[in-house]
C-alpha cells in the first residue's frame, strides 16, 4: 500500500484512488468552510460544484479530479 | 397607494427607499426575489464615470450619495478607488484629458506614472505606461446592499408583494392573476425586461460575463483596475468585446471581467470566457494561478446613448421609468431615486434631470 498525509497525517491508499472517496472513508465529511465559515463538502462528484476544493502540494484542487498517489500532501484548508 | 414600484432590483430598492423615507405610501413589487437580475450580476463598483457631462454629473452625484449613506457592514462598501491602467504613451496621453476632465467637475483623479503605478500595484504585468487612480470610488456586494435599501424601506412603512405584472397603464398595473392596483405614480425600474412591457422602448440587451476566484491567501490587488481600452469596449460596434477589468472582494475573492455583446442568450460562453480571462492575465500575470470557481452572465440595460432613462413615460399617466442604466444601475441607484423622487414630489435633486428625461428617445408628436 501507498501513503498520502492529510492534515499532516498519514493515511493508506491504493495508487490513483479519487481523493474525495479518500477523504469522505476516513470521516472527512468537510473539505473546507465558506466564507461565513460554514461547513462545505463535495456535492456533484464530477467536478463542477467546485464545494471540495482542497490544498494538494501547494496548489487549490478539486478533490473529486484527484488522483491519489504515493507521497501527496493534503490539506483541508482551502478557502 | 401613492407608488407602486416594479422592480426590486437596487435601482427599485433605492427609489422604493427614497419615496417611502419621504413620507409617500409605496408599495414594491417584484416577480422574483429582490436582486434577481443585473443587480445580482454586477460587479458592484461604485465609479464616476467620464464618458459624457452628463454622465460625470450622474456618476459624482450617485457616488457622494453612496458615501454619505453611511454604509452598514453588510453591504461590504469599501473606498479601494479605481486605477485605470495605460498601456503605452498613447494611452497615457489620453489619460491626462481624463484627468482634466474629471477635475472640470470637481472629481479628485491623479495621473500615476510608471513608477508609481507599480507601487501601487506591484502585481501588474511588467511594461505597462501609468494611470489615472480615482481615490473616491469603491466597491460594494449589491444583493445585500439592495437588502439594505429594501429593509430602509420597509421601516419607512414599504410593502412588498411577489407578483409579476402583465400590462402597465395609467396610473396602474395588472397583475397577471388578472387583478389590477392602482397608484398616483408607477416606478418601472425592471432593467433589461422594461422591453416586455413596452415593446417600443429603445433598450436592448447587453450581455456580460463574470468570473469570481477563491479567496486569495493574501491580497493580490488593492485597486479595482480597469484598462482604459475599457470606454472603447463599452461604446463599441455590435461584435462582441472583453475589456479588462478587476475588482478585489472584501472576502479575498477576485472579480474578474468584462464583457460586452448584443445577445439574449443567458449560456456562459467559453470562447467569450477564454478571451475574457486572457486579458485579465495579461495585465494581472498571477492571476493564472488563481482558482476560478464560479462564471456568470446577466443583461445589461442599453440604451442607444449610454445614458439611462429616468422620468415620465410619454403616453401612459403616471408611469416613470428608472432603466436603461447599462453597466452602471449599481453605482447610479441613489441618484436615480433622488430624480424618481423629483418627478414624484417635485422635491429638487442636486442635478439637472433633463438629460435623462425619455422623452429624448421618442419622435416628437
Amino acid at each position: 500500500m501507498k501513503q498520502i498525509l492529510i492534515n499532516g497525517k498519514p493515511q493508506e491508499i491504493e495508487e490513483g484512488a479519487s481523493l474525495l472517496v479518500v477523504l469522505l472513508n476516513n470521516g472527512q465529511h468537510t473539505q473546507r468552510l465558506s466564507v461565513s465559515g460554514a461547513n462545505r463538502c463535495g456535492i456533484c462528484g464530477m467536478g463542477i460544484c467546485f464545494e471540495c476544493r482542497v490544498t494538494v502540494d501547494r496548489k487549490v484542487v478539486r478533490a473529486c479530479q484527484t488522483g491519489c498517489h504515493e507521497g501527496m500532501e493534503v490539506w483541508t484548508d482551502a478557502r | 397607494m401613492d407608488v407602486l414600484v416594479v422592480g426590486a432590483g437596487i435601482v427599485g430598492a433605492a427609489c422604493a427607499h427614497e419615496l417611502a423615507a419621504a413620507g409617500l405610501s409605496v408599495g414594491i413589487l417584484e416577480k422574483n426575489e429582490p436582486a434577481f437580475g443585473a443587480t445580482a450580476a454586477g460587479m458592484g463598483h461604485i465609479l464616476v464615470l467620464d464618458d459624457s457631462e452628463a454622465q460625470i454629473k450622474l456618476t459624482a452625484y450617485s457616488r457622494h450619495l453612496w458615501h454619505s449613506l453611511a454604509a452598514s457592514d453588510r453591504t461590504e462598501f469599501r473606498t479601494t478607488g479605481t486605477l485605470w491602467v495605460a498601456a503605452n504613451d498613447e494611452e497615457m496621453r489620453a489619460i491626462e484629458l481624463r484627468r482634466d476632465f474629471y477635475r472640470k467637475y470637481s472629481v479628485d483623479a491623479e495621473v500615476v506614472g510608471r513608477d508609481q503605478l507599480y507601487q501601487l500595484e506591484p502585481a501588474l504585468a511588467p511594461g505597462l505606461a501609468g494611470g489615472m487612480r480615482i481615490p473616491s470610488d469603491a466597491v460594494l456586494y449589491p444583493p445585500t446592499a439592495t437588502s439594505e435599501l429594501l429593509d430602509r424601506a420597509f421601516r419607512s412603512g414599504a410593502t412588498y408583494l411577489r407578483s409579476e405584472i402583465k400590462r402597465v397603464g395609467p396610473h396602474s398595473v395588472e397583475l397577471v392573476n388578472g387583478e389590477t392596483m392602482e397608484a398616483t405614480h408607477v416606478v418601472l425600474a425592471t432593467g433589461a425586461d422594461a422591453t416586455k412591457l413596452l415593446p417600443t422602448l429603445r433598450i436592448r440587451k447587453r450581455k456580460g460575463h463574470l468570473a469570481i476566484t477563491d479567496r486569495l491567501p493574501q491580497p493580490l490587488i488593492r485597486h479595482q483596475l480597469i484598462e482604459t481600452g475599457y470606454l472603447q469596449s463599452a461604446h463599441g460596434s455590435d461584435d462582441a468585446s472583453v475589456a479588462f477589468n478587476l475588482q478585489p472582494r472584501s472576502t479575498g475573492q477576485l472579480l474578474i471581467g468584462s464583457s460586452r455583446q448584443f445577445e439574449s442568450s443567458r449560456e456562459v460562453e467559453l470562447p467569450i470566457v477564454e478571451r475574457m480571462l486572457k486579458r485579465a492575465t495579461a495585465y494581472v500575470p498571477a492571476l493564472r494561478d488563481c482558482v476560478v470557481t464560479r462564471i456568470w452572465t446577466g443583461f445589461r440595460a442599453a440604451t442607444p446613448d449610454g445614458l439611462p432613462l429616468i422620468g415620465p413615460y410619454p403616453g401612459i399617466p403616471g408611469l416613470i421609468l428608472a432603466t436603461g442604466h447599462e453597466g452602471l444601475g449599481i453605482s447610479t441607484s441613489l441618484a436615480t431615486a433622488k430624480l424618481v423622487r423629483q418627478h414624484v414630489t417635485g422635491a429638487k435633486a442636486e442635478i439637472d434631470p433633463t438629460p435623462y428625461l425619455p422623452d429624448r428617445l421618442f419622435p416628437a408628436t
